[in-house]
């Protein structure tokens, strides 16, 4: 939820409770995340590299991958005691990862979260991540356009699948839930339909894998267009009030309902203020 | 106008002749009606009541209570094709394809929400001023029925449309319910007709929702509204107002009017909230399986207190000869709701014993001059809201990103902590309120004219307050003790030797001694002259 | 608290002469010095300001006309039909709603504040038990009725009239048994442990899609399924009880807690009904390997064989004992060893039970 992109901020900002997301601070919690991961050491050498576009894919993966990742997955992606080994994650993956602002991680919370890119992170410099982490040992490879165009897939028997199994963390619209020790199931109105196929396929931190040959391409393009035609439906009956279910409902229940009446019988009881006849 | 129209002439004529009408009117025609913002609250009751009944049976002429299953195949784009309950389809079907059914519905359920609501704020309000005492315990047990029943009333309601997140509510309620020693397990058979879900549940939830608790909800409002109108309405002290007399406006024209305007204005704010915040979207849900469950799935907000206890409870389980009692399960569904229940239906009778008082009491008591109630109203507040609160622990600890455990483990002490604080900040509150109304009589008010004094001395010039404001504070009665003390020859009362005796003396004597007696002053303070207006510095002396 | 605030004039004490009375005047009777009429207690309303009010009320009622007109003609004009129709529809029909009551309810306010007159009027309350005459009657009569009926003095018909009584009271509760069988022991058993028709172990399949699950398939670490029992997919009672996670583990994850035997190739079978009140527990951490029930938080370790770390739940989730079939799909080797979802009554230990058998 921390700092999600301008873009889809329009679409989510409505469904947000105004007040309970604290948008001040998480706007605030973002940008400093941003500033961190934008002032974070490194990468004007191979930025460089990337603008001159000579070198071919694997190499300027590699020497963005020594330049942004290298200090905590180490210098061959073989993993440290910070970080996972990155051999044989693939491509999916990386793409999650960087395009969603999660790597390179900002510091050691419980969950890395979504957060805008650093400078140097343009499509071509993801390409080329994602190529170099792909030649070091396979892995789920990034969907074609075609895979996950929600024009092309069910909604309804998405829904379906949706409802076995994705609400159970992510809320029956994706607006998020808790998990443990300070871990959340993040909203997934700022997900891409990209993004959200890798995260399925690739099964990003707390999150299981819904690997292709149990849960198919054509089942995940299914939950996408569910995903996303729910989410860009207006709601027919009002301020979503978050879509988070009864909490916000009862909220709104006591402080705008019960105010109002209130506020009514004190104006129908109030004493009449005169003092002549 | 100096005679009455024909048309009613006549039809008061006819009923006149045939039941008698007149004698009747005439005794309640103008009956007084005393006038206070807070004894409106119950009207959001009674009004939320009237618009469930009317959007209720309109909801009745579309919905199936069914659990058949059928293919959904109306307007809903994204589940059309999926296998779902008749009760289900239908309920899409009142949203969707029939015009003005979203809003019946929305109107429905935020007017469920506000009786409620509005009940608990009335049975408050009733609560702090003392309103339930003698002769009115009858009313405020039929009040404390009708909340248990709305509580009923309302869980039956939000599982009918059969919805993926009214389901798991209804799971957890046969969770529960197999959770009571010896019978569980026979109730829950009959209650769903076999194993859970049957076919059955949603059929005969539908009988209990909109015939069974409604009905007896009518009769026992009904028999509320007489008892207020037979024993009049308590009033707040204040001039003129004594515990022998009402004073207010007339039934007719006045309080029928504004009773009228309230009733609108109930209808008109739940048809603002029906239209500009959407409710229990079914529609996002999808249909009921026992299979899935969303996250952050919640009861409405009056029995988030029963999941906040099922959330903080510790796995505690006992096991004896091949019988099972579930502690974490039955001691949150049970003791809150209990000890609240039952201990709102005794208090009136508790304080009686407590303070040995049988009088009648038509004056209502200000908060503040009864601290002990007020403080234990506050610990029940108290005491329900941290119950409430922990069950949206997962939506607090998802949107403000809190460990998810460490709201249960503060909630495991806060329901202990919160409740007892409560109870000492709202008693010291009280005291301190007593002391500021003692001031003003013994030393009226600030009027915000400064003087010099020869000696060079500035004061500010206080008047006596205005007529209402101190008839208002002089209502102040005081709490009876009970005797406990030793007479004569050194013996204690017969009442009072036993351990429950001492017992008695001992809360009747904290219950009822007044530290702060109203001290009708003399005002020849030092720093507060009281002077009546600005051109006076004549001292004024008691009153 | 509810504190008395409408009763309190504006400022705080206005300024007077003394031997004046105070600017809102005692309420009693011949007191008040602001009659017209007479009435004692009927303050009639400023005739300037009435007029004043009669146009707004006038006004506000006029809109509540309009409104209910435009209510009317939004429910011809606005179809639903699809959910941008229905969101129009509700919009059109709940605002000119809500303002034709709100308006109404206004004007009224106004009328009763501006109009009609202000009251004071006193009426005595009088004790609510009646007087001793009418006690005494009223005992009088009862006994005299007792004992013309006969009740007192006929030991027989009273005890015979509360024998017959018994029976008749407790007639409603017998007709209601026929509501539900009897439990017998249908909560000890899904159908994992009904073979199929051909008699062979019942597969599992993806809930949702219903394909059975080849365990070469089912390969990355991690992975999580909702499944369901083939043949029941529809079955809502069968679902309540025997619907599973499947887990994927490497190897080297599982810990002593969980029944090597009973699972495949490190695919281990949990019963997905929480073990605290039923709610489908289903949150999975692949990092920690938790599994949150979202309900009550009850929180499951799945690689220890799903013992509870955290939350109300008292039992860990029972594990299905699974192999492969010569397909090569997962299927049940048998039924659960102990009954799944909460605890009831007649449950026991039979986690102990089934360890004992297994000695």
């Amino acid at each position: 939820m921390i700092g999600t992109g301008n873009s889809v901020n329009s679409i989510t900002a409505r469904r947000r409770h105004p007040l309970a997301r604290y948008a001040v601070v998480a706007l605030a919690l973002g940008l400093l995340g941003g500033g961190y991961a934008v002032a974070a050491p490194g990468g004007s050498s191979a930025d460089a590299a990337i603008a001159s576009g000579k070198a071919d894919d694997v190499a300027q993966g590699k020497s963005l991958f020594v330049a942004h990742c290298a200090s905590c997955h180490g210098m061959n992606a073989e993993g440290t005691a910070k970080a996972p080994t990155l051999v044989g994650v693939g491509a999916a993956a990386v793409d999650f990862q960087v395009s969603t602002g999660r790597m390179p991680a900002a510091d050691a919370g419980p969950q890395a979260p979504r957060k805008p890119l650093g400078e140097w992170v343009t499509p071509q410099a993801i390409d080329d991540l994602a190529a170099y982490v792909q030649s070091l040992g396979g892995g789920p490879a990034r969907p074609a356009a075609e895979q996950v165009d929600p024009a092309k897939g069910d909604p309804a028997k998405g829904g379906e699948l949706f409802r076995a199994n994705c609400i159970q963390c992510h809320n029956f619209v994706g607006a998020g839930g808790a998990l443990t020790y300070g871990k959340y199931a993040p909203p997934l109105n700022p997900a891409t339909p990209t993004q959200i196929y890798e995260a399925m396929a690739t099964g990003p931190q707390a999150m299981p894998v819904f690997n292709d040959s149990t849960i198919t391409p054509d089942q995940k393009r299914d939950m996408i267009a569910y995903i996303t035609h729910v989410r860009q439906q207006v709601d027919p009956g009002g301020s979503g009030l978050g879509r988070i279910g009864p909490v916000t409902e009862g909220l709104v229940a006591w402080i705008v309902g019960l105010s109002l009446l209130i506020l009514a019988a004190i104006w129908i009881t109030a004493k009449k203020r005169r003092t002549h006849a | 106008m100096d005679t009455t129209p024909k048309a009613i002439a006549g039809v008061s004529t006819f009923l006149d002749d045939r039941i008698g009408a007149g004698s009747f009117l005439k005794r309640n025609m103008r009956k007084i009606f005393p006038d206070h913002w807070s004894f409106l609250l119950g009207e959001i009751a009674l009004y939320s009541f009237i618009i469930l009944l009317l959007t209720g049976t309109f909801l009745t002429f579309w919905f199936k209570p069914s659990m058949g299953e059928v293919v959904y195949s109306g307007s809903y784009q994204p589940l059309v094709g999926v296998k779902m309950s008749e009760a289900y389809a239908s309920a899409l079907n009142i949203s969707f394809d029939v015009r003005g059914g979203l809003l019946i519905r929305q109107i429905h359920h935020w007017a469920a929400l506000l009786f409620i609501a509005g009940m608990m704020v009335h049975m408050l309000r009733v609560f702090f001023t003392g309103a339930y005492r003698k002769p009115r315990e009858l009313n405020w047990l039929i009040g404390v029925g009708l909340l248990s029943l709305a509580l009923l009333e309302g869980l039956t309601g939000y599982s009918l449309p059969d919805d993926l997140l009214s389901g798991a509510g209804l799971r957890i309620t046969e969770g529960v319910m197999l959770g009571i020693p010896v019978v569980g397990t026979y109730l829950t058979f009959l209650l769903f007709g076999g194993e859970y879900p049957g076919h059955d549940v949603i059929s005969r939830f539908f009988t209990i929702h909109i015939l069974l608790i409604p009905g007896i909800l009518l009769a026992l409002i009904s028999a509320h509204m007489v008892l207020m109108w037979v024993q009049k309405h308590t009033q707040m002290p204040g001039t003129g107002r004594t515990n022998k007399n009402v004073v207010g406006a007339p039934f007719y024209p006045t309080f029928m009017a504004k009773a009228g305007a309230f009733t609108l204005f109930t209808f008109g704010v739940i048809a603002l909230l029906g239209t500009f915040a959407q409710i229990n979207p079914i529609w996002l849900f999808g249909p009921y399986t026992p299979a899935d469950i969303s996250a952050g799935s919640q009861p409405d907000f009056y029995m988030g207190f029963l999941e906040g206890s099922l959330r903080l409870m510790p796995s505690w389980e006992i096991n004896f000869l091949d019988h099972t009692v579930s502690l974490s399960v039955l001691i949150p569904a049970l003791v809150p709701l209990g000890v609240v229940m039952t201990g709102l239906a005794l208090y009136p009778f508790i304080e009686q014993w407590v303070t040995g008082d049988r009088r009648e009491h038509h004056t209502a008591d200000r908060p503040r001059n009864n601290p002990h109630r007020t403080a234990i109203g506050f610990t029940g507040i108290a005491f329900y809201g941290v119950l409430w609160l922990l069950g949206a622990n997962d939506e607090i600890s998802a949107n403000f990103h809190i460990s998810l455990y460490e709201t249960t483990i503060f909630g495991r002490f806060a329901i202990f902590l919160v409740p007892a604080l409560a109870y000492f900040v709202a008693y010291r509150i009280c005291i301190g309120l007593q002391r500021k109304d003692a001031e003003v009589l013994s030393h009226g008010v600030e009027s915000g004219v400064i003087k010099r004094l020869p000696n060079g001395e500035y004061i500010e010039v206080h008047t006596p307050a205005a007529q209402d404001i101190a008839d208002h504070i002089r209502g102040k009665e005081e709490i009876p003790i009970i005797e406990s003390g030793v007479d004569g020859d050194g013996i204690p009362p017969k009442g009072a030797r036993t351990a429950l005796g001492r017992l008695r003396a001992k809360a009747s004597e904290a219950y009822g001694t007044d530290h702060i007696p109203l001290d009708e002053g003399h005002g020849h303070d030092e720093h507060a002259a009281i002077g009546a207006g600005d051109h006076s510095d004549g001292h004024r002396d008691g009153h | 608290m509810t504190d008395n605030i409408n009763e309190q004039p504006e400022g705080r004490a206005p300024a007077r002469v003394i031997g004046t009375p105070p600017s809102n005047g005692p309420i009693l009777g011949d007191e008040i010095v602001h009659e017209a009429k007479g009435v004692p207690g009927v303050i009639p309303a400023d005739p300037a300001v009435a007029k004043r009010a009669e146009r707004i009320v006038a006004l506000l009622f006029t809109i509540t006309f309009l409104a209910g007109v435009a209510f009317i003609a939004s429910y011809v004009i606005f179809q639903v039909g699809t959910i941008d129709r229905t969101a129009a529809s509700n919009y059109a029909l709940g605002s000119s709603l809500s303002i034709a009551l709100l308006s109404l309810a206004a004007g009224i306010v106004v009328w009763v504040r501006q109009i009609m007159p202000k009251y004071n009027l006193v009426q005595e309350r009088h004790p609510m038990a009646s007087d001793a005459d009418t006690k005494e009657y009223v005992e009088e009569t009862f006994l005299q009725g007792a004992n013309e009926s006969g009740f007192v003095k006929h030991k027989m018909l009273r005890r015979t009239l509360l024998l017959a009584a018994a029976p008749l009271g407790l007639a409603p509760l017998v007709l209601l048994k026929d509501m539900g069988p009897l439990p017998g022991t249908a909560l000890r058993h899904t159908v994992w442990g009904t073979p199929t028709k051909d008699g062979k172990p019942r597969r599992l399949v993806v809930e949702g899609t219903g394909q059975p699950i080849r365990a070469a398939d089912f390969n990355s670490p991690g992975g999580i399924l909702s499944v369901i029992p083939e043949g029941y997919e529809e079955d809502l009672n069968a679902l309540a009880k025997a619907t599973l996670i499947l887990l994927k583990f490497r190897p080297d994850e599982i810990k002593s807690g969980t029944n090597l035997n009973w699972t495949h190739d490190g695919i281990v079978a949990y019963s997905k009904i929480c073990t605290h009140v039923g709610c489908p527990a289903a949150l999975y951490e692949q990092t920690t390997h938790h599994i949150l029930c979202p309900c009550h938080q009850s929180t499951f370790d799945a690689a220890d064989g799903a013992k509870v770390i955290f939350g109300p739940a008292a039992r860990p989730l029972p594990q299905l004992p699974i192999a492969i079939d010569s397909e090569g799909y997962l299927v049940a080797k048998s039924d659960f060893n102990v009954p799944v979802g909460p605890s009831f009554w007649e449950r026991g230990d039979a986690e102990a039970e089934a360890r004992e058998q297994k000695a």
